[in-house]
């Protein structure tokens, strides 16, 4: 070793200490861990002489001391403009969730569908799905939303002309009505009968299938519907519907899914399904093209080795990047505010941000808000992918 | 593993001592040592801050981002403009990243008090009102019940119409829009009834419109709206150097200087006033402002004064066409006052 430099040989200790692989170790791990607490520290203590130089407190206490005073156009729970920021936030919280669940739906069910398509021997039914896919992954998101969003208000008809499906479905470019059930005095009986039917039918299916037998999907749904239309006789019809009439600017009544929902979800749903598809693609290509044949000389037919042999195994491989797919959908919805879709972002994290000047509070709560759901589903993803792991021997 | 958090804390504690001294210094040197103002404007309002066909920036925003470089640089044209939303313009302000707000900003009671800004004068007293299309039939505000509205959000436009359906217990659907374009496209696509902002953005969107006769703007004012001039709360000296160039070019209104006759003026006029304010003699207090005696001659003859700067933008004569009205001179019978330069 003649690597020795001038100010080594002046500390003889340093240089032998400097060869020990784990001195050396510790000390680049120190290092790191410096610099990245003093970077850290650093940037609290900026934030901290900045509040102070502008005479600013840090606290949470605005949001249940001050009134919202705006008012939101898509509320699961009720709200007026009087309640606090809080309980804004928590209908933008809702607001996200609700678009996110109905994305992931729809995108898991787009994506399963084209990602095997894209698979199919049927040379058309390919290369649509090869289409859909390119087109759903090659565009910005932002974009896709805006087009649905310029879709529905430019195109579907004014609230006077609406497309009416059989008197209870409208369609304008204020949003698509729908009749909402009423849940009358002796409605929980008919609920419960419905629980209680479903519970069962899942039951005997299981015992069925585990005992090497079949359910057919038509016992199924006697068993429910069945029991269900007596309950309903039996109370004297307990739930009726809302049924959206039209008058004067706009519907009343039902339930609406607002343009701006509507478009943000199509557009989460449609731009990740492309995503979803190609991780469906490269899942099912993982599995040996043996368990297949095998499938196939059992005399199970496409769709069955598909069902039964392909996809079990495939879904090993698909659910770890699937988890990444829900997270980016998830938080890609916070481009709800490009159309005025009133989510967490929209109202924490804007109008609420905006009207009290509580920046650094509110954009820390979005923050932690988001690492909370997306721990969450990954949490619950994780759980899932251990369920249907290989079994170790 | 047990040096570890000495090191650790020795660390932390370094790195809280080097950060202490970021406090506000003088917005004046910083602006003067960098050479040009940094300007908060909107993201496009014909006739405040928007761009003509030419790309330039022009309005009664930008206008006055073009008479504070005038008053503190000599010069004009030595702006940056950043055109900021609803959302992002206060933080902006506070934070450093512009040095003053000229953005149809509404001075409110909490803007002024808890968002820690200095609002310096009112240069437009405006009021907000609803925009119909003319085939609704609608002749009042309080016709609207259940209505969609579409109005700015995170603007005081949003919290007066929530006001204004409450205070007349009738329901509407509002439709919030994250800056005027989307507003107005949603609009013309019909996607709300009517469109809520202040009364000189409604005439600005009725003269936009391919034909404004189809448009109505109903004559219910909700909301007083003064807008005015913002910058950042603690540097008294910036936020006088922005008060006094906006009185200055009221002030040059009210006494016939124009930006023709400026100099022409400050040479012959007789009047004490005038000859202070010019710098034809001496005026007591303008070094604590930091500005020099030629300050005013480079606002007026570069900039013009506040009828100049009215009938350009947003006057009678040009598209926009809005009255003087409540923005006439005080002596006119408008609201439009300077405080006097002694």
């Amino acid at each position: 070793m003649n690597t020795l430099s001038p100010a080594a040989t002046a500390h003889p200790g340093l240089p032998r200490l400097w060869r020990d692989g784990r001195v050396r170790a510790i000390a680049v791990q120190l290092i790191a861990l410096t610099v990245i607490f003093g970077t850290g520290a650093w940037m609290l203590g900026n934030v901290a002489a900045n509040f102070a130089a502008l005479d600013k407190t840090f606290g949470f206490s605005f949001l249940w001391r001050l009134p919202a005073n705006y008012d939101i156009n898509q509320t699961l729970i009720d709200y007026s403009n009087r309640d606090s920021h809080l309980r804004a936030a928590l209908v933008g919280l809702l607001n996200t969730g609700l678009v996110s669940v109905v994305a992931i739906a729809l995108a898991t069910l787009m994506g399963f569908t084209v990602g095997t398509l894209r698979l199919s021997r049927n040379w058309l039914a390919a290369r649509l799905a090869w289409l859909w896919v390119e087109f759903a992954r090659n565009t910005p998101l932002l974009l896709l939303i805006l087009l649905f969003h310029g879709v529905i208000v430019h195109f579907l008809p004014h609230p006077r002309r609406a497309l009416g499906v059989g008197d209870a479905l409208f369609l304008t470019n204020r949003g698509f009505y729908m009749p909402r059930p009423l849940f009358e005095a002796g409605s929980w009986t008919v609920v419960l009968v419905l629980a209680l039917g479903l519970a069962a039918a899942w039951f005997l299916r299981r015992r069925a299938t585990s005992r090497g037998g079949a359910f057919p999907w038509w016992a199924g749904a006697a068993l429910v519907a069945v029991p269900v239309a007596a309950a309903c006789i039996f109370a004297g019809a307990p739930v009726a519907f809302d049924i959206p009439v039209h008058r004067g600017f706009n519907f009343r009544g039902g339930i609406v899914l607002t343009p701006e929902f509507v478009a943000l979800a199509a557009a989460l749903a449609f731009f990740t399904s492309g995503f979803i598809a190609e991780t469906v693609r490269a899942g099912i290509l993982s599995v040996k093209t043996g368990q297949k044949e095998a499938a196939r000389a059992l005399g199970l037919s496409e769709f069955q080795t598909l069902r039964f042999v392909v996809l079990p195994q495939a879904m090993r491989a698909i659910v770890p990047p699937l988890t990444s797919e829900y997270l980016a959908l998830v938080k890609n919805s916070s481009l709800a505010i490009a159309i005025g879709y009133m989510d967490l972002v929209a109202t924490l994290g804007g109008v609420t941000l905006t009207q009290t000047g509580r920046e650094m509070e509110a954009m820390f709560l979005v923050l932690a808000i988001y690492l909370g759901i997306s721990l969450g589903i990954s949490g619950a993803m994780n759980f899932y992918n251990r369920r249907i792991a290989m079994p170790l021997r | 593993m047990k040096t570890i958090i000495p090191i650790l804390a020795a660390v932390l504690a370094a790195g809280t001592i080097v950060v202490s001294a970021t406090a506000q210094g003088g917005t004046l040197d910083d602006v003067r040592k960098r050479g040009y103002l940094q300007c908060g404007t909107s993201t496009g309002l014909a006739g405040f801050s928007a761009p003509d066909d030419k790309g330039v920036w022009r309005g009664i925003d930008i206008d006055w981002c073009h008479a504070l470089a005038a008053a503190v640089l000599g010069d004009r044209d030595k702006i940056k403009i950043k055109n900021l939303t609803g959302k992002t313009n206060y933080t902006s302000l506070r934070s450093g990243a512009i040095d003053i707000l000229s953005r149809t900003a509404t001075w409110t009671f909490s803007r002024d008090t808890d968002l820690q800004l200095t609002f310096v004068g009112t240069y437009f007293y405006d009021g907000q009102g609803f925009i119909v299309p003319a085939d609704l039939g609608v002749k009042s505000a309080k016709e609207l019940d259940g209505a969609s509205v579409c109005a700015t959000t995170g603007s005081t436009s949003e919290l007066n119409v929530a006001d204004f359906f409450r205070a007349n217990n009738i329901s509407y659907e509002p439709v919030p829009m994250e800056s005027y374009t989307e507003a107005r496209a949603a609009y013309l696509a019909k996607r709300c009834d009517a469109f809520s902002t202040d009364g000189s953005g409604l005439a600005v969107m009725r003269a936009s419109m391919n034909d404004p006769s189809a448009h109505v703007i109903l004559p219910e004012v909700i909301s007083k709206e003064p807008l005015s001039l913002v910058v950042r709360q603690g540097d008294d000296q910036w936020a006088d150097i922005a008060r006094w160039t906006l009185n200055l070019v009221i002030a040059a209104e009210e006494m016939g200087i124009t930006s023709r006759n400026v100099r022409e003026m400050r040479d012959k006029a007789t009047n004490p006033e005038i000859r202070r304010m010019l710098g034809a003699d001496r005026l007591q207090g303008l070094e604590s402002l930091g500005l020099g005696t030629d300050w005013a001659v480079n606002v007026i003859e570069q900039v013009g004064n506040y009828g100049e700067i009215y009938a350009r933008n947003i006057g009678p004569g040009t598209p926009l066409n809005i009255e003087r009205g409540l923005n006439r001179q005080w002596k006119d019978g408008g609201l439009i006052y300077s405080r006097p330069f002694r």
